[in-house]
């Protein structure tokens, strides 16, 4: 491969893994207020029409935006009060999620499917776009792209140096002693779900306003899976989900380069290269790290007191 | 609180089961209405694989829908979006069961899924789409597209400046590898040096996925993006490089305005109409494979953009008005493969049975067949 080559592949990953890393960090943050969200691909994909459509009537590719991060929080509202008013199990919410936001995204995105919005256009940012090899991969793309680099740094902090992120923490890791502390464990979770639903909210709204400006049903394809898969790879902390993010974008634009080439290796197998990656990533993570970082109380729902 | 609950959870339990009661019931009291004869008013179902506002492969077969509702004493009806499979099997039953004379499965996949409602429903008739199986009231149909992806081949073949094309294809079966000959023999008869490469996404429409496909193909040099896929999404790519595109399914100048150069599309009208009418005269017939080409107006290429010079323009006219008439030449040999073994022999043209069951690609081709 040529080193252009190369800059064209790696500036496609960033490209492929920016839905991707915004997802994961909306789920680490829920995960880390202790609830897991199993629904993220119904949420990325619901979030991904309400964007299409907002800025399909308005025109604006910023409301369209906010209407997917805000669809991503009114759903994960909804996991948020069955699993925490309700006490419905997570996993099993979660799972209900992802079909009614694919079912939702697909029953009212049917007759819009083949029409195409403004969204966001490529912006080289002026001096960084002209680094050589840095500017090419990072500093050409659109600006969802340069709030993603943002993310994990701004995640990073919410967590770990606010009091917030440590109330998060805490109604992950013992909500009772966060009872105790005098806060409000309920109110934080509910809180880290949204806020994660925010995020993932982004991700699918990414889809369909910068990756491609195409409104279609079944946008999502799957990322929000392997969002959720990252969160483990990345031991819950925004900095390792970075990396996992962009090595599954880097394997999926290698293969469809690969492809280009000429190669007598069948579709098949390199198409099945990002997801065996995922999977074998997580296997080994899982089996070294003895402490992972999963919080404690991570699925388990706070009892009411009667 | 927690007994209102229970209650509540029993309540919905129970209301979800009677409604699956209400739905199976029926299906016994319905069946026998749709044995009678029928006369008056010809029902004519579609189902399509897609939604068809995509302006794509079921926009394409619901263009030939409209010309059939035009017809006098017709009614039509369709529905989109519909999964291969079991999901498949229960519209077109609905269908039969509903008192269709007629029914055009658009997809492949719903090959077995119309044999099987078509063996409990002798007496409606059944057109299924660019499979292989027929029966007493089954017949299939398709069109020689690749008669269309010849000549987009030799617009490309003249167009493009780095002898390198894109193709990004959907599956790795016969229909989709004989276009991508029909297109690289195309490209080939006036630009023996060009070559044609190929990703595969194992996708009918994922506009996202299948961008990136493109994207990666003009990456390695291509100047020219071909598909064969239902979304616009590799159109976009060109035009967003400033490279040129050839369509498929229908005219998708729109999407790129910029860098269409034209396209391969199904013109579905003429056979519909012809099929209902044989249907109307009692003179249908099932056990047929129907296979029509440019000379029955089944398939043609859209209109030139500004950016193909008149010259290229001719040439390519001159070879369509050759097919027009029928004289389609375009798997006539000596063909090598990819690995420049002669698979057609000089002066041999290769049967319809040979190209229905095409596996491997033609000279020039650059990627894996499979």
């Amino acid at each position: 491969m040529s080193p252009e080559l190369v800059i064209a592949l790696l500036a496609a990953a960033v490209q492929a893994g920016t839905p991707i890393l915004f997802a994961t960090l909306g789920e680490i943050i829920s995960e880390k207020a202790g609830v897991l969200n199993l629904g993220v691909e119904g949420v990325m994909a619901l979030s991904a029409f309400a964007a299409f459509i907002t800025c399909h009537l308005t025109g604006s590719a910023w409301l369209g935006l906010l209407a997917g991060g805000m669809a991503g929080t009114l759903l994960c509202g909804l996991h948020s009060l069955v699993c925490q008013v309700f006490l419905g199990n997570q996993v099993v919410s979660g799972l209900a999620l992802t079909l009614f936001g694919v079912g939702l995204a697909t029953f009212l995105g049917t007759p819009y499917v083949g029409q195409s919005t403004e969204g966001f256009a490529k912006i080289a940012l002026p001096l960084l776009s002209d680094l050589p090899v840095l500017g090419p991969i990072f500093f050409r793309h659109d600006v969802l792209v340069y709030l993603c680099y943002a993310s994990p740094v701004a995640v990073w902090f919410l967590l770990n140096r606010t009091s917030l992120g440590l109330g998060l923490r805490a109604a992950g890791e013992m909500p009772a002693a966060a009872a105790a502390a005098g806060l409000k464990p309920q109110r934080l979770r509910a809180f880290g779900v949204m806020a994660g639903g925010f995020l993932c909210g982004l991700g699918g709204a990414y889809l369909s306003l910068a990756h491609t400006h195409l409104w279609t049903t079944g946008l999502s394809g799957g990322r929000g899976w392997v969002a959720v898969a990252l969160v483990i790879f990345a031991f819950w902390r925004p900095g390792r989900a970075v990396i996992g993010a962009f090595l599954f974008g880097s394997v999926m634009a290698f293969q469809l380069r690969l492809q280009a080439t000429g190669t007598n290796v069948p579709s098949s197998l390199l198409l099945m290269l990002p997801y065996a990656l995922t999977v074998i990533v997580l296997v080994f993570s899982a089996a070294r790290a003895r402490r992972s970082g999963a919080p404690a109380a991570l699925g388990v729902n706070i009892e009411p007191e009667d | 609180m927690k007994h209102w609950l229970r209650a509540a959870g029993v309540l919905v339990f129970i209301l979800a089961l009677a409604l699956a009661g209400c739905e199976k019931a029926p299906d016994k009291a319905a069946a026998p209405a749709a044995a009678g004869p029928k006369t008056g008013e010809l029902k004519v179902g579609f189902v399509y694989t897609s939604p068809v506002g995509d302006a794509g492969y079921s926009w394409a077969h619901d263009q030939g829908r409209k010309a059939v509702e035009k017809m006098d004493g017709v009614k039509t009806s369709y529905v989109e979006a519909v999964k291969d499979g079991a999901d498949a099997e229960r519209v077109i039953e609905n269908m039969a069961r509903g008192g269709f004379d007629l029914v055009f499965a658009t997809n492949f996949g719903f090959m077995d899924p119309t044999m099987k409602v078509a063996k409990d429903y002798p007496n409606v008739k059944f057109m299924h789409c660019s499979g292989f199986k027929s029966s007493e009231n089954v017949s299939n149909y398709f069109g020689r597209i690749y008669q269309a992806r010849y000549l987009t081949g030799i617009t490309a073949g003249h167009m493009t400046k780095s002898n390198t094309i894109g193709y990004v294809a959907a599956f790795p079966i016969p229909e989709v590898i004989r276009g991508i000959n029909a297109f690289t023999l195309g490209v080939r008869s006036v630009n023996p040096k060009a070559q044609v490469r190929v990703v595969w996404t194992k996708t009918w429409f994922d506009p996202a996925l299948e961008k990136d496909a493109a994207v990666s193909l003009l990456d390695v040099g291509c100047d020219i993006i071909a598909q064969h896929q239902n979304s616009p999404g590799p159109q976009e790519a060109a035009q967003e490089r400033g490279k040129y595109s050839i369509g498929y399914n229908s005219d998708m100048s729109s999407f790129a305005p910029k860098a269409h150069l034209t396209a391969a599309v199904w013109n579905w009208a003429p056979l519909y109409e012809a099929t209902v009418k044989e249907v109307r005269e009692g003179t249908w017939k099932g056990n047929r494979a129907i296979w029509w080409g440019m000379d029955k107006g089944a398939v043609d290429i859209a209109p030139f953009g500004p950016m193909v010079p008149k010259d290229v323009q001719d040439k390519v006219l001159a070879q369509k008005a050759l097919l027009m008439k029928g004289e389609d030449k375009i798997f006539v040999g000596p063909i090598k493969d990819q690995g420049g073994q002669v698979k057609i022999a000089a002066g041999v043209k290769a049967e319809d049975k040979e190209l229905l069951g095409m596996t491997w690609f033609v000279e020039g081709v650059v990627g894996s067949v499979q």
